[in-house]
């Protein structure tokens, strides 16, 4: 399972959104030393990365909150918590999700 | 850059309809820069929003200043701006344009948010986060709130400064 977090410096939210993401791998008894951190420092290396904010946390290349129609830049991420709040980072229980889904995946095609 | 018992600097902006606005002779005037697009600017938006309408009645005015770039950040647009204005987001909160960015840098202003509290003279009594907790809205403005009510009392802030919290200024290349 490949586990990135990408995140812009101008944007404060990157240290809360690893540590929840670590904290989340822990839970599932994942590994948190693999996670990959990967600065996108850059316009064109957002539109290359599809990097619609920071942070953006992806699973196996999949986004834990897909982000629709955003349009990439170099931003804060907007994320709406399941009980409404909006937040700069995403709901802890939609990135365990993530977790479990690209592990669920991945049992199944071997 | 102002500090706090410094003279604010004055300033006259234009809403979303184009009526200018200004810090008067208020007992007290909050000057909270903001934002469309930050994540912490709309988490905190409606706690400024309820100080607006909770201290209305002591005469407090709230001036939201959106100082952003809206040439890189087009969310930032007056015509975004509007937008929210006309959805009902900031009843009772004047939704200035700081197009030139010229007001953000007299405040030295960082982030969105970023709280000013000035006194019925002018003078910055309070500056930074709304509260201890971008993510919990039973905060309430904690900040903000004491900070009126010590500057309504005639008393000093404590704290009288904590650091802003919130996405960096867009400021023009």
């Amino acid at each position: 399972m490949r586990v990135e977090l990408l995140f812009w410096d101008g944007c404060p939210s990157h240290p809360n959104a690893l540590a929840e993401l670590r904290r989340a791998m822990l839970d599932e008894a994942l590994d948190p030393s693999t996670i990959v951190v990967r600065e996108v420092e850059t316009q064109s290396e957002a539109a290359l990365e599809r990097f619609v904010g920071s942070p953006t946390i992806r699973i196996d290349g999949v986004d834990v909150q897909p982000p629709g129609e955003e349009p990439v830049g170099l931003t804060c991420r907007v994320y709406h918590r399941r009980d409404g709040r909006i937040s700069p980072t995403p709901d802890p229980a939609d990135v365990r999700d993530a977790l479990l889904a690209a592990r669920t995946a991945t049992t199944e095609r071997r | 850059m102002t500090a706090i018992g410094d003279h604010a600097p004055t300033f006259a902006l234009p809403d979303t309809e184009g009526t200018m606005h200004e810090p008067g002779k208020a007992p007290a005037t909050v000057v909270v820069f903001t934002c469309n697009h930050c994540p912490y600017a709309l988490a905190w938006h409606e706690r400024i929003v309820r100080v607006a309408r909770d201290y209305a009645d002591r005469g407090v005015r709230v001036l939201a200043v959106n100082p952003n770039d809206a040439e890189r950040y087009p969310r930032d647009s007056p015509e975004a701006m509007r937008a929210r204005v006309e959805s009902g987001e900031f009843e009772g909160v004047p939704y200035l344009c700081d197009q030139s960015q010229s007001v953000a840098r007299a405040y030295g202003a960082k982030t969105t948010p970023d709280v000013f509290v000035l006194d019925a003279t002018g003078v910055l009594r309070y500056r930074g986060a709304p509260d201890a907790d971008h993510d919990d809205p039973a905060q309430n403005a904690a900040f903000l709130r004491g900070a009126l009510d010590a500057v309504l009392d005639g008393r000093d802030p404590n704290p009288v400064e904590t650091p802003p919290v919130g996405c960096s200024i867009k400021w023009k290349a």
